[in-house]
């Protein structure tokens, strides 16, 4: 029940984000100077052809109609138009969002996945060789552009050791469609195709890991640092106390609370790991949101480009609700004293 | 002694433990060293770069794809140009950039967070709910929406990104407020009738200086890193004039034979960085502020 309730707070709250978002990027497509229609169309269309593209994206009418329009579309998942070639938004971005969502995926699992053991084992041998690693490795990741080590990793593993693909999602000969969920990994086992999974692994290695560094570093210290502090806790010295073995006291009593601080930095991070995906995808030629976006902004496509910031935005907002309900899961206090 | 002059020594002797305790600190005078180094080499990068005339649209085919010698310490890009010279320039553009944005950031976040950690009520509620919004878009992902809008330069997107910056400023000092706007010294002054402005400025925001320092080093490496991202994708100054993630961009191409071209720009980029983070660490050891990230 009291979790419920939790539930339901958290989720009005991320409702209401959204639709402050909604006005943001409202503003800033409609409230800068520049027409759209104007500027999809260039400098040589003529006069007609803009007036005409206006009526038709309805954006002759007053502005808090529009944004009535915009929203009720928002609210229906519809994204509007392209303006320069009339297809929905939406079609454009449901492919490519599967793209980048996969990448994403699995650089949040690779970040945790080496971010909290790396975290436990410096706290584990504090001051000694281990912590000292686990502390260079942080700094270097968190000051490292992700671009950068995402031309250096396509350099070494691509094209010095020639041991894993550096572009695009699948080779490009492979005759493969993720059409269940979009996710090449989770669909090549539920088709059975175990080539096409081993395959997609092999090409997702590399782009996950250049845009991961930033997050594990981010996170062996968070989780470092929560695992100090909870080791000086009196309940841990009674746990030592009554002889519970080591791994028990560390894997069962200090890391649990510990993971609370690293979920939260994730969501807090998770923003700027958006826009680092953005820079690897296109290093890689990786089929997501990045190149899309991108090109739609080259063109000046303005609705695909705030479907493109919306839908970034949503997903943040999405990750930060799961996140927070996560920790309310791991840490019972969290759901009592209300968010955060 | 007058009691001002008490004051002043006080202060001065704090200034020379606190400057003792941070040249302890090796990681700390490394970043201090690298900061201090990178700022003095852009400010004076006319003076100490071997070929300043090749900041510009110079083209020396004779020279082209040199690797790095002691005439070019970083070799010569595709045009023939010195690497070295250029990145040092580069170096102006991204510390600009860092100025630029935590000058504007700052400000505006510190007065939105004080506003909303004294007052409480209804502009805690606006301002913090205005700040989460914010936080939900990606500083990056924005630059691009508003270089699609306006047009892709370094202005724009400085502005982009300042637009969404200060939101972290506003979080950490509304949470130093809400904490220290009940001790007895704020009381105290507002008992005493003092203004708005006084409790504010003068009583509240000294108390986050140290918090703020801390923060404003370690943003600067960031804002850096968005800076060269937003570069690397071709939004940002424009060529020929120099720029560390554009020079990454473009020797890209000509990888892995002619590494020099962006391996050596992309390492001032984290060098820079670097520098930043360790000075920030340093200053959070210091001032005991720890949960400034």
């Amino acid at each position: 029940m009291e979790f419920a309730l939790f539930l339901i707070r958290r989720v009005l709250w991320s409702l209401l984000v959204l639709v402050g978002l909604s006005v943001v990027i409202f503003v800033i497509a409609r409230g800068m100077p520049g027409d759209p229609a104007r500027m999809a169309l260039g400098p040589r269309a003529s006069q007609e052809q803009v007036d005409d593209l206006r009526e038709k994206l309805g954006l002759d009418r007053p502005l808090i109609e529009q944004y009535g329009l915009y929203v009720s579309g928002l609210a229906r998942g519809d994204l509007g138009q392209s303006l320069l070639t009339e297809r929905p938004v939406n079609d454009d971005i449901r492919n490519t969002f599967a793209a980048t969502f996969e990448l994403v995926l699995v650089t949040i699992t690779f970040a945790f996945v080496l971010g909290v053991p790396l975290g436990v084992a410096a706290a584990r041998w504090k001051d000694r060789w281990p912590d000292n690693v686990v502390r260079l490795l942080a700094i270097f990741s968190a000051v490292t552009p992700s671009f950068f080590l995402a031309l250096l990793l396509q350099i070494l593993a691509g094209y010095v050791l020639h041991v894993l693909p550096t572009t695009g999602r699948l080779p490009p000969t492979m005759v493969f469609s993720p059409d269940m969920t979009g996710l090449v990994l989770i669909d090549s086992l539920l088709q059975g195709r175990f080539d096409a999974f081993a395959e997609g692994l092999r090409h997702v290695l590399l782009p996950a890991t250049a845009l991961a560094a930033a997050t594990m570093g981010q996170i062996a210290r968070i989780t470092r640092a929560s695992m100090i502090d909870v080791s000086s806790q009196d309940y841990i010295e009674a746990s030592r106390a009554f002889g519970v073995p080591e791994p028990v006291r560390v894997f069962k009593y200090m890391l649990r609370p510990s993971f609370v601080p690293p979920l939260t930095i994730l969501g807090l991070e998770f923003a700027s790991l958006i826009g680092n995906a953005f820079v690897v995808e296109l290093v890689f030629s990786w089929p997501g949101m990045a190149a899309y976006g991108i090109r739609t902004i080259l063109q000046k496509d303005l609705n695909a480009v705030m479907g493109v910031v919306m839908v970034s935005g949503v997903f943040f907002v999405m990750v930060n609700l799961v996140i927070d309900v996560l920790v309310g899961f791991v840490d019972p206090r969290v759901r009592i004293r209300g968010r955060r | 002694m007058s009691a001002e002059t008490v004051a002043g020594v006080r202060r001065l002797s704090n200034a020379y433990q606190n400057w003792y305790r941070f040249s302890r600190n090796p990681t700390a005078m490394i970043g201090l060293t690298i900061v201090v180094v990178c700022v003095l080499a852009a400010i004076f990068a006319p003076l100490i770069t071997p070929y300043p005339e090749h900041v510009g649209a110079v083209v020396n085919f004779r020279a082209r794809h040199l690797p790095p010698s002691a005439e070019y310490w970083f070799g010569t890009d595709n045009v023939g140009r010195d690497i070295f010279s250029r990145v040092v320039f580069g170096m102006r553009v991204s510390l600009l950039l860092a100025v630029v944005v935590l000058g504007t950031a700052i400000p505006f976040g510190t007065v939105l967070g004080l506003l909303a950690g004294y007052y409480g009520g209804w502009v805690e509620i606006v301002i913090m709910r205005i700040t989460d919004i914010a936080l939900a878009i990606p500083p990056l992902v924005m630059a691009l929406a508003v270089a699609a809008v306006l047009s892709p330069d370094l202005i724009n997107s400085m502005m982009a990104i300042a637009a969404l910056w200060w939101t972290w400023h506003t979080r950490l000092i509304y949470s130093i407020t809400r904490q220290i706007r009940t001790q007895e010294f704020v009381e105290a002054a507002e008992t005493l009738g003092a203004s708005k402005f006084h409790i504010l400025f003068r009583e509240i925001l000294p108390n986050c200086v140290s918090a703020l320092a801390v923060k404003t080093s370690l943003d600067c490496g960031f804002v850096i890193l968005v800076g060269a991202s937003l570069s690397f994708l071709g939004l940002g100054i424009q060529p020929p004039t120099p720029d560390l993630g554009t020079m990454v961009a473009s020797g890209a191409s000509f990888l892995p034979d002619y590494w020099w071209e962006s391996v050596l720009p992309g390492c001032a980029i984290l060098f820079l960085a670097l520098g930043f983070n360790l000075l920030g660490d340093g200053l959070r050891d210091l001032f005991d502020v720890e949960d400034v990230r």
